[in-house]
């Protein structure tokens, strides 16, 4: 499956929703909210998202722990249980499938849409051998038996770079290692031929070495497959080296969007700037890091107004009573932030500062 | 001058029995030495399993050596828990990754902070024990509110600092910091960095800073080993060893770093994973996963040696100093 991806900006058209889009976006949240059940009623975790995904597009979801980034999609996939609460719309291929019923949307997880999360060993039955669960979802999702689904099941660990398939299909998810188990992951999202797979921090739990060899796995199946993809991690050197476009996260609101290199290159929301400032490099003068002050606010004292206010040194009274929306800050970049004007004129968030300045 | 702290060929076998019933021995840290001066940082790196963590504990007595010798401040480290242990340990202190852990779940964290000063029968009288407990509060940037809070209080950077508070009541020479930032998110890790650094600079210990992070190592190291299997196979100032790698293993571990300038590094996949200790490979260990492997790589175990700029390295492929250049250096 090829799909007419030429534009080297193919969030171009998904960042604009005013202006008639020339695809329909492969995936779409509208106004998405998450809240789950609390004491004092519901807390709500994820307040209102617009995303879309563009065909063949890789987007990346970067924040810190407790902004929604992994609960977005899993609600969106209706994953969470009875007793979380979502409004908004989740449109896939045009198609809002929050309304699908429960068995309608079962053939979508895994099927159009594949999942692969953080510790695959968790994610794999212990008791069930590697073969029988990859052809239970080439049963579920393609109609495949015995002899078919058995060779497609070669194919596919083949695929994923696993060596001496007959072999590894009759073996348990203990005898391989992390690195192995999660290319099986990948293999069972792959079985469904999906047309976006979603990575919830598909390398955390992996070593350095193990984790490019993943990193360049899905980047090899993308080009051949023209999958689209979501990739959600906490680390935005990884998104940087897989993802087209970025949506950076925090406290249940996407506070800036834009294509990969603008995003890192010249970043408008003061919150984006402060993750960058925080990271460590390995590569220019060493510089001390520039934290960002304060914490994440719990989702059932979150601050009225903008969520970042109270750690911004941009931060006027407005910001402390009004709720910023997301508009356009450049082209094909957009960010939630009453100061934009001067997030122009600000000097860049790497600015490097002299090893001496460590004494 | 003597080094605050030095390992010579430290080593820690594990009597082990591999699924078919037969007894082998697993070696975790295979043959490990090096030194530490006061005040300085020296970072361990290399993935799971390589040994880091091992090499840390028994640094610190916490875990006896199989074979090799620990000498801190120029006294021999032993792990027999006597009166000479408990006055050595008082001067090396350990932080690890998980604050929460290591905290007690029902006890205000300034008492926790206080206690190493009674485990040790230091400073008389309660007045003075809470004032320097205080004082370190200050130091490490929590407010004296938090003093009477308990763990579950407090934010996971917050906990962290009380950690830190209560390593260094004791005013040690040595931290021992294994992966003190691995389980923080990214804008409290930079405040844990920044804090660490800053407090070298007031209190003057040495850090031993294990990390599976090169680029938090980068920040806080002045010299860096990389571990592979049980043994160090490049040792160096951060720049050399990250700019320009020596071994193949250090090499593959830069390139591996996911950063935010694409494509700026030419990426090196290594095939499979680290070999199971167990197994051991013969000649060097890392030989079946290295790209550039000879023949001669999976005979004859390479040894760690000071290289033509000052660097140590054990591989056969990086050209070794020769010896009237080793001796000059030296």
């Amino acid at each position: 499956m090829t799909l007419p991806i030429t534009s080297d900006r193919p969030g171009m058209a998904a960042l604009l929703p005013d202006m008639q889009a020339p695809i329909t976006p492969l995936l779409a949240l509208d106004g998405f909210s998450v809240a789950f059940p609390g004491a004092n009623g519901p807390v709500p975790v994820v307040r209102g998202i617009d995303l879309r995904l563009a065909p063949g597009e890789a987007l990346g979801i970067v924040g810190e722990s407790g902004c929604g980034k992994s609960v977005t999609w899993l609600a969106a996939l209706r994953l969470l249980g009875r007793g979380v609460a979502t409004s908004g719309e989740v449109r896939l291929a045009g198609k809002d499938i929050t309304r699908l019923p429960e068995h309608a949307l079962a053939r979508v997880r895994g099927g159009r849409i594949g999942l692969i999360f953080q510790d695959p060993t968790s994610s794999l039955n212990p008791v069930q051998r590697i073969g029988t669960q990859l052809m239970e979802v080439l049963r579920l999702h393609r109609g495949l038996r015995g002899d078919a689904a058995q060779r497609e099941a070669l194919r596919l660990l083949d695929r994923v770079g696993i060596a001496d398939a007959p072999r590894r299909l009759r073996q348990y998810p203990h005898e391989f290692s992390g690195g192995m188990n999660q290319r099986v992951m990948i293999a069972l999202a792959l079985a469904g031929e999906p047309e976006v797979l979603i990575a919830d921090e598909p390398t955390t739990a992996l070593d350095a070495t193990i984790q490019a060899q993943i990193l360049d796995l899905i980047r090899d199946i993308r080009r051949e497959s023209g999958m689209g993809l979501v990739l959600i991690s906490h680390d935005i050197g990884v998104v940087a080296d897989l993802c087209d476009r970025v949506a950076v996260m925090y406290a249940g609101r996407v506070v800036e969007t834009a294509a990969t290199q603008d995003l890192l290159g010249r970043p408008r929301h003061p919150y984006t700037r402060g993750l960058l400032s925080a990271l460590p490099s390995l590569d220019g003068p060493r510089r001390r890091l520039t934290p960002i002050a304060g914490t994440v606010p719990a989702p059932d004292r979150m601050p009225p107004g903008c969520a970042f206010a109270p750690r911004c040194s941009l931060a006027t009274e407005a910001c402390r009573s009004e709720t910023p929306p997301l508009v356009l800050a450049a082209q094909d970049q957009r960010a939630a932030c009453l100061r934009l004007a001067e997030t122009a004129l600000a000097p860049a968030a790497r600015e490097p500062v002299p090893v001496g300045a460590f004494a | 001058m003597t080094p605050l702290l030095r390992v010579d060929d430290l080593a820690r076998h594990y009597p082990v029995a591999t699924a078919s019933g037969q007894k082998r021995l697993l070696h975790a840290v295979d043959g490990v030495s090096f030194s530490l001066a006061a005040g300085k940082t020296l970072g361990l790196v290399g993935e799971s399993g390589c040994g880091k963590s091992t090499t840390a504990r028994l640094a610190l007595g916490l875990l006896p050596a199989t074979s090799g010798r620990i000498t801190f401040a120029g006294e021999a480290v032993s792990a027999t828990r006597d009166r000479h242990w408990r006055a050595l340990r008082r001067r090396m202190q350990l932080v690890h990754q998980d604050p929460l852990a290591a905290l007690d779940r029902r006890l205000p964290v300034g008492e926790q902070i206080v206690e190493p000063l009674l485990i040790h029968g230091l400073e008389a009288g309660i007045g003075a024990r809470r004032q320097k407990a205080l004082q370190l509060f200050e130091a490490v940037g929590l407010r004296p509110d938090l003093f009477e809070r308990y763990p579950h209080e407090l934010s996971g950077g917050q906990r962290q600092r009380v950690v830190l508070a209560r390593a260094l009541i004791l005013g040690p020479e040595l931290l021992v910091c294994d992966e003190p930032i691995s389980a923080l998110d990214v804008s409290v890790a930079a405040q844990v960095t920044n804090l660490l650094q800053d407090l070298q600079g007031r209190f003057g210990m040495a850090y031993l800073f294990i990390s599976h992070d090169l680029k938090v190592v980068r920040q806080i190291a002045d010299e860096v080993a990389v571990m592979y299997l049980g043994k160090i196979v490049e040792q160096g100032p951060p720049e050399a060893l990250f700019h320009a790698p020596a071994h193949p293993y250090t090499e593959a571990l830069v390139s591996a770093v996911p950063t935010l300038q694409r494509g700026t590094r030419e990426r090196i996949i290594l095939r499979g994973d680290p070999p199971n200790p167990v197994d051991r490979p013969a000649g060097c260990a890392f030989h079946p996963r290295c790209p550039r492997a000879i023949a001669r790589c999976r005979e004859e175990t390479p040894t760690l040696r000071p290289t033509s700029d000052g660097r140590l390295a054990a591989c056969h492929l990086v050209p070794v100093a020769s010896d009237a250049a080793a001796a000059a250096a030296a």
